[in-house]
């Protein structure tokens, strides 16, 4: 257990003027899951890719099972045992999932030509042990975030590393899935490999890590087993100030006003499935549910992406047809989308131009924007929603991901909308800028907006939402209170504790809807 | 402005240069001639006002090719619909005269365009194979409607204004090419409907989540090119006098190294015209100034060709 699979020592790593790593030094031992922890701008991934070989470290040392690393590039790092998942995606669509595992270390036919038939069968026995069900052959273009997912991690853990690095490995990941990914962890473990775990998920991290170093700002904070990191700790650790994390956030009772949204039997293309659920002013409500449950087909179905198959929507008593995305922005819908980079913001533009995008028209004038207008509506949303940014004209891709999401909603709270659809909003963001993200959602809930919020981060739903619906297989199952999932015998304890037993019981419900859905589809069948 | 401010924009410009290349390399390549070919004339006023007119033609297309790109597609047909454009006109002017003519020539880009636009955005063919094959079509049509005879123009009025005359020592081309590339700057920069193109490259699903007709503002761009082309041909008509199915030929590639060198990205998302309208008359500045050389044309093209890729390898960025 004392052997050191990796010894970074005093890694600095400067970017111009920028130090993204300050004499940061981290130890690996072989066998153990070592938990790298820290918020956004933290330097994970600045030193993950110095590990891996893609910066060159400005000062420190690298030693591999002993070996010092004396070049620093993907291909030496490869050839020293370091095998790392990447959290943007690093598949390449147009191949099948056995190729994108093989890519560059293709098996080969007696002469020489690419055996497809083995990668795939290869695969298949790889996926067979991570007990996943993802079809080798199918093209990775086709495939849902969480196979997309569950193949980088299987390209991964292929290539029989010394040293896994897997960066937020679960983020689109079913909870079901995310155990078996825990469970191969755990043999792997047993074999000697040293796994280097990312996440933003306290609870994954206190379940399946050894031990865990924090970083902020550059710079190493602690190093400890997890025995003595309760999540309060690591949360202060990270945070660098005292706090609950969402446990602080106030769910006060909002009053529910008139019916906003109706959805009678609504159906997409493929999901969701005869959904009928109805959607306050001032409720914030809760789509629960696992991966392909259909939450996302039925937010892109009400922000008019997806087309609806059967059923009509109301809205404020009137039936609407939702075609495209401006109908529903006219109707007072917003949605602000899973994949932050490619639906929710222009990268390479400025924060003024991505926070007017929606309502182009709103600030101009006979077809002429008018920058003063921009401005004040960009200013009005900065601070509104006290985005960090150098200014209004820098790229958003200079900034973090929370203040992206956070671009991305003052886009859509700069169309003034009744309803607010998030999906998965806090993805990929760090525990400071989630918390502040939920107070938003609660506050916006409180001037009277009617939202409907997708997490798949339960104790993320459970603090946002004052009614939480449960999907599995397209369909609507139950439809709770947020108050059902606490005990009354529970109130008089800790905050943190009643979240951690309601979280309980949505779990048990989400299973309990897979189950009940299967039998429907049995019945149907 | 205090000096400081100057000082911090000059060091700002300097510090960009990456982004500013083409404003460098065509003072740096101008100042290269005017040294070197002093005494062949380059910096001769006629010689000068000779670059404008054989490089407004580029210029008017590359503006509109600016928001193509900008939209993240791209037309291959413009030189080709150029080219069927001088033949319409002509052919309009002789029937109908020259205000016949100039319908025959806007309604032949609008037409040219509209279907360029539907095939792409309705039937979903990628704008690179539309327009690939539209480079052809139009040419084979421009060949059929002429008898791949030129049609002579016998309008002088029409001539005079679109390309062939000048007002003072100053060529009208010229006047062409700033109104219209004042024109696509600020509708570029200052419209609603240029801040969609962008968006529409920049990111197509972030756009079209928000609310924009992407498909509409592809549509649009592809319509907007091949007008542009049509009124590049009906000046190519005018100055020469006749409609002719070569004119414009090939024109295509030095109409995006234009909008390319201007800083306009391949990818869509970033464009300017006034970049274009320098990176046209950078073309153009290098053609005579190698002409000019005594270069062959065989070299001349081997050079160009050289300049260019420098030009584009130095504005990129290094990662």
């Amino acid at each position: 257990m004392t052997q050191v699979a990796v010894r970074m020592t005093d890694i600095s790593k400067h970017f111009g003027g920028v130090r993204a790593l300050e004499n940061v030094s981290l130890e690996v031992y072989a066998g153990e899951v070592h938990a790298l922890l820290g918020g956004n701008g933290a330097g994970k991934s600045t030193i993950l890719k110095v590990l891996n070989g893609v910066h060159v470290p400005t000062t420190g040392t690298i030693e591999v099972a002993g070996q010092k690393l004396d070049v620093h590039s993907p291909e030496a790092s490869r050839a020293a045992g370091i095998a790392m998942n990447y959290q943007e995606m690093s598949l390449v669509p147009t191949l099948t999932v056995a190729q994108n595992v093989f890519l560059t270390r293709e098996a080969k036919t007696g002469r020489g030509f690419i055996n497809d038939a083995e990668a795939e069968r290869k695969t298949a026995e790889l996926f067979a042990t991570l007990g996943v069900d993802v079809n080798p052959r199918a093209l990775v273009g086709d495939l849902g975030a969480g196979q997309k997912q569950l193949t980088e991690i299987a390209k991964a853990i292929s290539q029989d590393a010394r040293v896994l690095v897997l960066d937020e490995p679960s983020t689109a990941l079913a909870v079901s899935d995310v155990d078996r990914l825990f469970a191969f962890l755990r043999t792997l473990k047993e074999k000697g490999t040293a796994i280097i775990y990312v996440s933003h998920r306290m609870d994954e991290i206190a379940r399946i890590a050894d031990r865990a170093t924090i970083l902020r700002d550059g710079r190493h904070v602690i190093t400890a087993p997890l025995s003595e990191l309760p999540i309060e700790t690591m949360i202060e650790h990270i945070v660098g100030r005292r706090s609950l994390g969402l446990a602080d956030v106030e769910r006060g009772d909002t009053t529910r006003g008139e019916a906003l949204v109706e959805l009678r039997g609504v159906s997409g293309r493929d999901k969701p499935v005869d959904v009928s659920l109805t959607l306050h002013r001032g409720e914030v409500l809760g789509l629960a549910g696992l991966l392909g449950s259909g939450r996302s087909s039925l937010a892109r179905l009400v922000a008019g992406i997806d087309p609806m198959t059967a059923g009509s929507i109301l809205i404020r008593g009137e039936p609407v047809r939702l075609r495209k995305p401006g109908d529903a922005i006219r109707a007072g819908i917003a949605l602000v989308p899973e994949a932050r980079a490619t639906q929710g913001i222009i990268p390479a533009h400025s924060v003024a131009s991505n926070m007017t995008l929606s309502v182009l028209d709103g600030v101009s004038q006979r077809g002429f924007v008018d920058e003063s207008r921009v401005r004040d509506v960009t200013d009005t949303q900065i601070k509104r929603l006290s985005v960090k940014t150098a200014s209004r004209d820098h790229a958003v891709s200079t900034l973090s991901g929370g203040n992206q999401q956070k671009v991305v909603i003052g886009k859509w709270l700069a169309t003034d909308p009744d309803v607010l659809v998030l999906d998965e909003p806090t993805a990929g963001i760090d525990i400071g800028s989630k918390a502040e993200i939920i107070r938003l959602v609660r506050d916006l809930a409180a001037t009277g907006k009617a939202i409907l919020m997708i997490s798949s981060e339960l104790s993320e739903l459970l603090t946002a939402c004052d009614r939480i619906v449960v999907m599995a297989d397209g369909r609507a199952h139950q439809d709770m209170l947020r108050g059902e999932l606490d005990d009354p015998a529970e109130a008089d304890n800790d905050i943190a504790d009643r979240l951690q037993m309601a979280e309980q019981r949505l779990q048990i419900a989400i299973q309990d809807a897979l189950t009940a859905g299967e039998e429907a589809n049995h019945e149907y069948r | 402005m205090s000096t400081v401010e100057t000082h911090s924009r000059l060091r700002a410009f300097i510090g960009d240069w990456r982004q500013n290349i083409i404003y460098i390399g065509f003072a740096v390549i101008f100042l290269v001639f005017a040294l070197t070919l002093n005494d062949k004339g380059f910096l001769n006023p006629n010689n000068l006002l000779n670059i404008v007119r054989q490089t407004a033609m580029i210029a008017v297309m590359a503006i509109a090719m600016t928001f193509v790109l900008s939209a993240g597609e791209i037309d291959l047909s413009v030189g080709a619909v150029a080219g069927l454009a001088t033949v319409t006109v002509a052919m309009a002017i002789s029937v109908a005269g020259p205000v016949g003519g100039v319908i025959a020539g806007l309604a032949t880009g609008i037409a040219v365009g509209c279907f360029n636009g539907w095939l792409t955005t309705r039937i979903g063919i990628p704008s690179f194979l539309t327009t690939l094959a539209m480079m052809g079509i139009a040419k084979g049509v421009a060949m059929w409607l002429s008898d791949t005879a030129a049609v002579p123009i016998l309008s002088p009025g029409y001539s005079w204004l679109f390309g062939g005359g000048s007002i003072g020592p100053i060529p009208v081309l010229l006047f062409w090419m700033l109104i219209l590339g004042a024109l696509g700057q600020i509708v570029l920069r200052r419209t609603g409907f240029g801040r969609r193109v962008l968006a529409t490259g920049g990111g197509e699903q972030a756009a079209r989540f928000s609310g924009i007709d992407t498909a509409q503002i592809k549509f649009r761009v592809l319509v907007l090119s091949s007008t542009a082309a049509a009124i590049a041909g009906m000046l190519y008509a005018g100055r020469l006098q006749s409609g002719r199915f070569q004119l414009g030929e090939g024109d295509e590639l030095s109409v995006i190294a234009a909008a390319v060198l201007g800083g306009t990205s391949l990818f869509g998302g970033k464009g300017t015209v006034i970049g274009t309208i320098v990176g046209a008359m950078m073309i153009g500045l290098i053609n005579n100034g190698l002409i000019l050389m005594g270069l062959e044309f065989s070299q001349q093209l081997i050079a160009r060709g050289g300049i260019i890729i420098l030009a584009v390898a130095l504005s990129q960025k290094k990662a």
